[in-house]
C-alpha cells in the first residue's frame, strides 16, 4: 500500500465531527490565520537559538541589517528583507505544522465540558461535584445520558458507551465490570444502564487531558534521529562559517573588496536553511499523521522507533484472521448422509447465538436449503459450558450435540456408543488444515465433524509480502496449537508463529528478538499484555483494552484496529525518509548556489570568473539577489511536502533509496539552477535590474 | 613501458598487495601471527603491556598521544644537537629551532613536509634517527588508529578497542620492517644509493669543474617513505633525483609502494568486519576518484601551458614539460604526483608549482577530498570511514530506518564525531591559509604573482592540513612563521581527526548489532559506492570551491595572463 498524502481510505477515517481524527485540510483558512501570527511571534532570538541553522540566518539578516543602514541601498535592503522572510517562512512552516494540532485540542477541550459528577458516599447516598473535584479511587454513578467525568474502572454494572468524543466510531461499545472490557474514558457518554465507576485517574492527568497535551505538542521532544540530524546540520553551519569568512582575507589579498551583505547572502545559501526550516515541521506533522490515522503516539521517540521495526508480533484474531470462526464443510462419517449430519447440525446450533452457531445454520441453509424452523414444544436447548465443551438440544427423545471432538467422543463412550474408524483421520485432517473440527453426535450415534474454517483477511496476504520486501519480519501469535497456527501461518503468508501463546512465551518472544539486537512491534489489550507491550519497541494498545494494556503500551489505537500497526511502521518510515529526501535537497542545492554567488563575489576583481556564470545571470547583484529569493522560496514550496511527508512506497531498501537519491539528489541539483534563472529573468522583466 | 602497460602492471601488483597483503594485516592485528614473538615479547616486557591489555578508547587515544608527543620531543632533540652526534660527516650544524620544530611535528604526523633541502640541512643521523624511524613509527600508529576503528565495527557490546602499543608493534616487526626491507634491496639494485660515507667529489676534467654529488642512505629512506606514504625524502628534490629514483621501474616501484598499504587496507577492513564486499565498496570510492584524478591531471598536462598557447606559439604536442624529468614524461609524472597527492604521501618526482593551473588543480583538489583515495596508511581507510558514516547517516534516513553501518546504528554521537572529524581539516586550512594572506609575514612566502601566489600558500597549508607534504614549491616557507603555523596545521590535521576517530571506535564497539534484513541499508553495494563518492565530493567542493575559484581556475580562466 502507498502511504501518500491522500487522507486515509473512507474505513479509517470516521467521519463524525467530533472525533481527533477529524480530518483538517492542510491549509485550511483557520490554520493559516492562526500561523500567520505566529510566525512572527517566533523571531524571538530565544525561540531561534533553538535552532542553529536558522539562528544564524537571524544573525545574519542584522548584520545586513546594519549595512543596509549605514551604507543604504536597494541591494542592501532587497537582502535584509528576503533574509528575514527566509526565518519567518520557516517559523510559518512550524507554526503550520503545530496549528492542526492546535486546532484539534481547542475541539478536546471543548468538549472537556464542566462536568457534574454524582459521587457515592460511603453509605451508599450519592452527592453532587464538579468532576474537577474528584480524587482517585472515589466512586461514581452514570445512568444513561451522564458523560463519564474521569477516567475509571466499572466495579459495577454494565453499559453501553458512546466512545465517539474519543475515538470518532459512532458505534456505541459495551463496558462492563471485571476483565479486560472494564475501562471507562472520562468524557464519553453512558447511552444505556447503570455503572458504578471507581476513579482511576487523577485530575489533569485523564486520557483526554494526555491526549489535548499529545496533538497539542505541548511537550514535544526531539526524537534521537531528530538531534543526530540537527547536529550534521550544525557542523555543516559551522564547516560553511570559515568558508565564508575567509573569502574577506582571500579577496583582500586577491584586491578585492568583498562585500559583506554579500558573504552574509553566500553562507545563508550553502548552510542547510532547506531541512532546518522544515525539520520541525516534519517531526509535529508525523506525530499528526498518526493522530489522522486515530493513533496517538505517547512520544516522538516511539514513532521514529516503528519505522525501525524488524519484527512484527501480530494477534492472529482480529489481525489476520476475521476473528470468527465460519463453518465451511460438513465431512459425514461413513453410512451417514451429508444432509442428516448438516440438518443435525443446524438443529444443534439453532439456539447458539455465538458467530459460529450462526455460520452452520447458515452453512446448511446454503448447502442444503435446510431452513431454519420453528420447533414444536418438547425440546430443550442445551447451552455450552466450559466443563462440558458442548452445546445441543433435546428434542423428543434424541440428545443431538456438537462439540470438542474428546468431548463428543466421551459423551458418546458413556452412552455405550462406538466410535466410526473414519472420524479421527477426519478430525485429524481438518486440524492439520487449520481448521477446527466441530464433531456432531445424535445420541450415542457419531454423525460426522464440521468443519469450522479461519477466514484469513483479504488483501493480508500482500500486506505481507510487502512487509516482507521491507525486510520486516511478521510472527503471528496465537493461541492455537502448533498443527493448526502453522497452517494458517501457511495460508496467511507470515514469516513465523508463536502457537500456544501465553502471555510468559510473548515476552520471551520479545526479549530473544530485542537480544538479537531487533526491534518489535506489538498490539495488546489485556491486563496480561502489558508487560509484553512495556517491553516491545512499539507497544499498540487498542483503545477497547485495559487501562493496564493503555498505560504500558507507548501508542493508543482509539480504533481499536491491531492491522493499523503495519500503517504505524509506514508512518514512521515516511518520517525518516522526509527528513532524508529534505537533507539531501537542501545540500545538493548547494551546487547552483555557488555557481550564482562565486562569479558575482569576485567578477569585478576577476572578469574571467564571469565563466562561471554559466546561468548567464543578469548582474552580479541580480546574481546574489536571486540566489537568496530562491533560498528563501523553496521552503515555502516544500511546505506541503514537509507536512505531508514524501510519498512512500513499501519496498525494498535499494529501490526505496534509488527513487530517492534520484528525485531528491539529483532533482536538488539541477531545480536550483532553473529556479534561480527564472528568478533572474524575472527581476530583469520587472525591471528591478 | 608504456603508460598503458604501467597501469596494468600497477593494477595486478596491487590487486595482490590487495588480497594477500590486507588478509595477512588482518592476521596480525587479530594476533595470529605471531613468528616474531621473540622480538615482540621483550617490548611489551618494556613498556608493561600486552596482547591482553585491551584499552578503552580514552586509553589508547591518551597511549597514541604520549606516544606521538615524546616522538615529537626526540626528533626534534636530534636535529637540535645533530651537530655533536655521530655520523655527520658536512659538518652541517644544529638545524635552527623553528626548522627542527616543523620537521620533527610533520614527520611524527606522516605529513613529511620539508622546509629544508635534506642533503644540506640533515646529518646522516638525523636522517636516520630522527626521520627514517618516524617513518616507521608514523606510518604504524596511522595504521593502528584505522584498524581501533574497524574493532569498533567488528565488535559488538566491547567496552575496549585493542591495545596502542601492541597494535603499533606488530604492524612494526610482521609488515612495515620486512616489505620495507625487500624493497630496499630492490631499490638498491636498480642504482638507489645507500651509502653513510659522505659526499663524492667528483672532477670534470672536460669542463675543468669540480661538483659535489650529495649521497647518504637514500634507498632504505626511500622504501619506507613510500611503503608508509611519508613522502619526505633524502634529497630536496624528492624522488626527481635520479640517486633516489633511478629507472622507470623505481619510479613504478615508489608509486606502488604508496598505494599498497593503503589500498590492502581495505581488505583487511572487509576481512575483519565479515565481509570483504563491505571493502571492496570503499575500494571502488578510491579506485574511481583516483582514476578520474589521474585522467583530468595527465589531460591538462598534456595541454600547452595556456600562456604559451595566449601567446599564438604553436601547440607543440608535447603539452607542458616544464619542471618535469624528461625520463617520466606528463603522463607518468602526473600519475606519479596523483598517486602521492591523493595518498599522503606527497613525495613529487615532478614540480607542481610548475604544472598547469588545471593539472595543478588536480593536484590540490585531490588532498582537499581529504586524502582518502586511497589516502595514507591508515589514514586514509580512517577518513573515508567517516565520509561512508555521513553518506551512511543521510542514506540511511531516506530508506526509512535508523541509519546503520555494519549494523551499528548512527546516531547523535556518531554523527557528532564523524562531523567534527571531517570538520577538523577544512576549517584548519581555510582560517590558517586567512592568517597567511593577512598578515605580512605570510604574505612574504610565495615567489609569484597574482593567482598563483594565492595557489602556493593554499596548496602548502592544503598540503599540511592532510598530512601529505607535497611540496607545490614556489612558496619560501622556511620562515619562522610558515615553520609554527604549519606545524600547528599538521598537528590539527593529524590528531584532530584521530582523537574523535578514536572516539568513534569507542563508541561503535559499545554497541549492539542490528541483523540485517532486506530493509537495511546496503553498504557493499554500487550505490552506497556512488553516494561514498557524492559526499566525499560534496565535502570537499563545497567547502573549497571559492578557495579553488581565487586560485587555479581563475588562474586558467586568466590564460596565464598572470604569470
Amino acid at each position: 500500500m502507498a502511504t501518500t498524502a491522500t487522507p486515509p481510505p473512507p474505513q479509517q477515517t470516521p467521519a463524525q465531527p467530533h472525533g481527533v481524527a477529524r480530518s483538517r485540510g492542510l491549509f485550511e483558512r483557520e490554520i493559516l490565520s492562526r500561523a500567520l501570527p505566529e510566525a512572527f511571534l517566533k523571531l524571538d532570538p530565544r525561540v531561534q537559538v533553538r535552532n542553529p541553522v536558522m539562528f544564524v540566518v537571524l544573525v545574519g539578516t542584522v548584520v545586513t541589517l546594519i549595512e543596509s543602514i549605514t551604507s543604504p541601498g536597494v541591494f542592501d535592503w532587497s537582502i535584509t528583507a528576503w533574509l528575514l522572510l527566509t526565518v519567518i517562512f520557516a517559523n510559518f512552516a512550524e507554526a503550520l505544522a503545530e496549528g492542526r494540532g492546535k486546532a484539534q485540542a481547542d475541539t478536546l477541550r471543548r468538549m472537556r465540558a464542566d462536568t457534574e459528577a454524582r459521587r457515592l458516599r460511603p453509605d451508599g447516598t450519592e452527592e453532587r461535584v464538579g468532576a474537577a473535584t474528584l480524587a482517585q479511587g472515589d466512586l461514581v454513578v452514570c445512568e444513561a445520558g451522564d458523560l463519564v467525568p474521569s477516567d475509571g474502572e466499572i466495579v459495577e454494572g454494565v453499559a453501553s458507551v458512546d466512545e465517539s468524543a474519543i475515538t470518532g466510531e459512532s458505534a456505541p461499545v459495551i463496558r462492563e465490570s471485571g476483565g479486560d472490557r472494564s475501562a471507562v474514558t472520562g468524557g464519553t457518554k453512558v447511552l444505556s444502564d447503570r455503572i458504578v465507576v471507581r476513579i482511576t485517574a487523577e485530575q489533569g492527568q485523564t486520557f483526554l487531558d494526555r491526549m489535548i497535551g499529545l496533538v497539542e505538542g505541548a511537550n514535544r521532544q526531539r526524537t534521537p534521529n531528530e538531534i543526530a540530524l540537527t547536529i550534521l546540520l550544525a557542523v555543516l553551519t559551522i564547516v560553511f562559517l570559515p568558508v565564508v569568512v575567509v573569502l574577506e582575507p582571500f579577496g583582500r589579498y586577491a584586491g578585492a573588496s568583498v562585500s559583506v551583505v554579500v558573504l552574509v547572502s553566500l553562507l545563508v545559501c550553502l548552510i542547510p536553511t532547506t531541512i532546518g526550516a522544515l525539520l520541525s515541521a516534519i517531526g509535529i506533522a508525523g506525530m499528526d499523521r498518526m493522530v489522522q490515522r486515530n493513533v496517538l503516539a505517547m512520544s516522538g521517540r516511539a514513532v521514529e522507533a516503528a519505522g525501525d521495526v524488524q519484527t512484527l508480533l501480530l494477534d492472529k484474531t482480529g489481525t489476520i484472521t476475521l476473528g470468527n470462526r465460519m463453518a465451511s464443510s460438513f465431512t459425514p462419517v461413513q453410512g451417514v448422509d451429508e444432509r442428516d449430519l448438516a440438518d443435525a447440525a443446524q438443529l444443534a446450533s439453532l439456539a447458539d447465538e455465538t458467530p459460529e452457531g450462526r455460520s452452520v445454520v447458515v452453512l446448511a441453509k446454503e448447502r442444503f436449503g435446510i431452513r431454519e424452523r420453528a420447533l414444536d414444544g418438547g425440546h430443550e436447548f442445551v447451552p455450552f459450558s466450559a466443563i462440558t465443551r458442548m452445546s445441543g438440544l433435546d428434542v423428543g427423545s434424541r440428545q443431538i450435540r456438537k462439540g470438542a471432538a474428546d468431548s463428543v467422543k466421551r459423551w458418546v463412550a458413556e452412552q455405550g456408543g462406538s466410535l466410526p474408524e473414519d472420524l479421527d483421520p477426519a478430525v485429524e485432517r481438518i486440524s492439520r488444515a487449520g481448521s477446527t473440527p466441530l464433531v456432531v453426535a445424535d445420541g450415542k450415534r457419531i454423525l460426522g465433524v464440521i468443519e469450522l474454517k479461519d477466514v484469513v483477511k483479504t488483501g493480508i496476504r500482500e500486506k505481507f509480502d510487502e512487509m516482507r520486501s521491507m525486510g520486516i519480519r511478521t510472527v503471528m501469535i496465537t493461541g492455537d496449537n502448533p498443527l493448526t497456527a502453522a497452517a494458517i501461518a501457511q495460508e496467511a503468508g507470515v514469516d513465523d508463529f508463536l502457537a500456544e501463546a501465553t502471555p510468559e512465551t510473548k515476552m520471551e518472544l520479545i526479549k530473544a528478538e530485542q537480544q538479537g539486537g531487533k526491534l518489535v512491534a506489538m498490539t495488546g489489550d489485556g491486563t496480561n499484555d502489558a508487560p509484553a507491550l512495556a517491553q516491545a519497541d512499539v507497544g499498540v494498545a487498542m483503545n477497547t483494552g485495559t487501562t493496564a494494556a493503555k498505560e504500558a503500551g507507548n501508542m493508543v489505537d482509539l480504533d481499536s484496529n491491531p492491522t493499523k500497526l503495519i500503517d504505524v511502521v509506514e508512518i514512521g518510515k515516511q518520517l525518516l525518509i522526509t527528513r532524508g529526501a529534505l537533507t539531501t535537497f537542501s545540500i545538493a542545492n548547494d551546487i547552483a548556489k555557488y555557481f550564482a554567488i562565486i562569479p558575482a563575489l569576485f567578477v569585478a576583481t576577476y572578469p574571467q570568473l564571469g565563466a562561471l556564470n554559466i546561468m548567464g545571470l543578469h548582474s552580479p547583484q541580480s546574481a546574489v539577489l536571486s540566489a537568496v529569493i530562491f533560498n528563501a522560496l523553496v521552503i515555502v514550496a516544500l511546505i506541503p511536502l514537509a507536512l505531508r511527508g514524501v510519498r512512500f512506497r513499501a519496498a525494498g531498501s535499494a529501490s526505496i533509496l534509488r527513487r530517492n537519491v534520484f528525485i531528491y539528489g539529483v532533482g536538488g541539483i539541477i531545480v536550483p539552477f532553473l529556479g534561480i534563472k527564472l528568478i533572474d529573468l524575472f527581476l530583469v522583466a520587472v525591471h528591478w535590474y | 613501458m608504456g603508460f598503458f602497460w604501467t597501469i596494468v602492471v600497477l593494477v595486478v601488483v596491487l590487486g595482490f598487495a590487495w588480497r594477500f597483503l590486507g588478509s595477512y594485516m588482518a592476521a596480525v592485528f587479530d594476533g595470529r601471527v605471531h613468528f616474531l614473538g621473540w622480538l615482540e615479547r621483550p617490548v611489551y616486557w618494556a613498556l608493561g603491556t600486552g596482547p591482553d591489555h585491551e584499552q578503552t578508547w580514552k586509553r589508547y587515544a591518551v597511549s597514541m598521544i604520549v606516544y606521538s608527543g615524546v616522538a615529537i620531543g626526540v626528533a626534534y632533540l636530534i636535529m637540535r644537537i645533530q651537530g655533536h652526534l655521530p655520523l655527520d660527516p658536512q659538518h652541517l650544524g644544529g638545524v635552527p629551532q623553528a626548522l627542527s620544530f616543523n620537521t620533527a611535528v610533520s614527520f611524527v604526523t606522516n605529513t613529511n613536509w620539508q622546509n629544508y633541502g635534506g642533503e644540506t640541512t640533515m646529518s646522516y643521523f638525523s636522517q636516520i634517527g630522527a626521520l627514517t624511524v618516524q617513518q616507521f613509527a608514523s606510518c604504524a600508529v596511522g595504521v593502528a588508529v584505522a584498524i581501533a576503528l574497524v574493532r569498533g565495527f567488528a565488535r559488538r557490546n566491547s567496552p575496549t578497542i585493542g591495545n596502542f602499543w601492541v597494535d603499533v608493534t606488530r604492524f612494526t616487526i610482521y609488515v612495515l620492517v620486512p616489505v620495507s626491507f625487500v624493497a630496499g634491496i630492490i631499490l638498491v639494485s636498480q642504482g638507489a644509493v645507500q651509502t653513510l660515507a659522505g659526499p663524492a667529489t667528483i672532477h670534470d676534467a672536460l669542463n675543468g669543474v669540480t661538483q659535489t654529488i650529495a649521497r647518504g642512505p637514500a634507498a632504505f629512506m626511500g622504501s619506507i617513505m613510500q611503503f608508509g606514504t611519508n613522502g619526505g625524502g633524502f634529497f630536496n628534490v624528492d624522488l626527481a633525483h635520479p640517486l633516489e629514483n633511478p629507472t622507470g621501474l623505481t619510479n613504478l616501484l615508489y608509486i606502488v609502494l604508496t598505494l599498497s598499504i593503503p589500498v590492502a587496507l581495505t581488505y583487511t577492513f572487509g576481512k575483519m568486519v565479515g565481509s570483504i564486499r563491505q571493502g571492496t565498496a570503499l575500494l571502488a570510492a578510491m579506485t574511481i576518484i583516483f582514476g578520474v584524478w589521474v585522467g583530468f591531471t595527465s589531460y591538462a598536462e598534456h595541454q600547452p601551458n595556456p600562456a604559451v598557447a595566449a601567446a599564438g606559439v604553436a601547440n607543440t604536442h608535447v603539452g607542458n614539460t616544464e619542471g618535469k624529468e624528461v625520463r617520466f614524461g606528463d603522463t607518468s609524472s602526473a600519475l606519479f604526483n596523483v598517486s602521492m597527492t591523493q595518498t599522503s604521501d606527497g613525495a613529487v618526482d615532478s614540480a607542481g608549482d610548475s604544472y598547469n593551473p588545471m593539472g595543478g588543480f588536480g593536484l590540490l583538489t585531490g588532498m582537499m577530498l581529504g586524502e582518502v583515495t586511497p589516502g595514507g596508511t591508515g589514514s586514509g581507510l580512517y577518513t573515508i570511514l567517516v565520509y561512508a558514516i555521513v553518506a551512511v547517516f543521510i542514506g540511511g534516513l531516506m530508506i526509512g530506518r535508523t541509519p546503520e553501518y555494519l549494523g551499528k546504528k548512527i546516531q547523535a554521537k556518531e554523527v557528532k564525531l564523524a562531523g567534527l572529524a571531517a570538520l577538523v581539516m577544512p576549517l584548519t586550512v581555510l582560517v590558517l591559509t586567512g592568517i597567511a594572506v593577512s598578515v605580512h609575514a605570510g604574505q612574504a612566502g610565495p615567489l609569484n604573482k597574482g593567482p598563483h601566489r594565492f595557489t602556493e600558500i593554499l596548496y602548502a597549508f592544503t598540503s599540511q592540513g592532510n598530512n601529505n607534504g607535497s611540496a607545490f614549491a614556489g612558496l619560501n616557507s622556511n620562515t619562522d612563521f610558515y615553520n609554527i603555523v604549519g606545524a600547528i596545521d599538521m598537528l590539527l590535521g593529524r590528531f584532530g581527526i584521530m582523537i574523535p576517530v578514536l572516539a568513534l571506535g569507542g563508541s561503535l564497539a559499545a554497541k549492539q548489532v542490528v541483523p540485517p534484513s532486506a530493509g537495511t541499508f546496503r553498504t557493499d553495494n554500487g550505490m552506497f559506492v556512488g553516494l561514498t563518492i557524492g559526499v566525499i565530493l560534496i565535502i570537499g567542493g563545497l567547502t573549497f570551491f571559492p578557495a579553488a575559484s581565487l586560485g587555479p581556475i581563475v588562474e586558467q580562466l586568466s590564460h596565464g595572463k598572470f604569470f
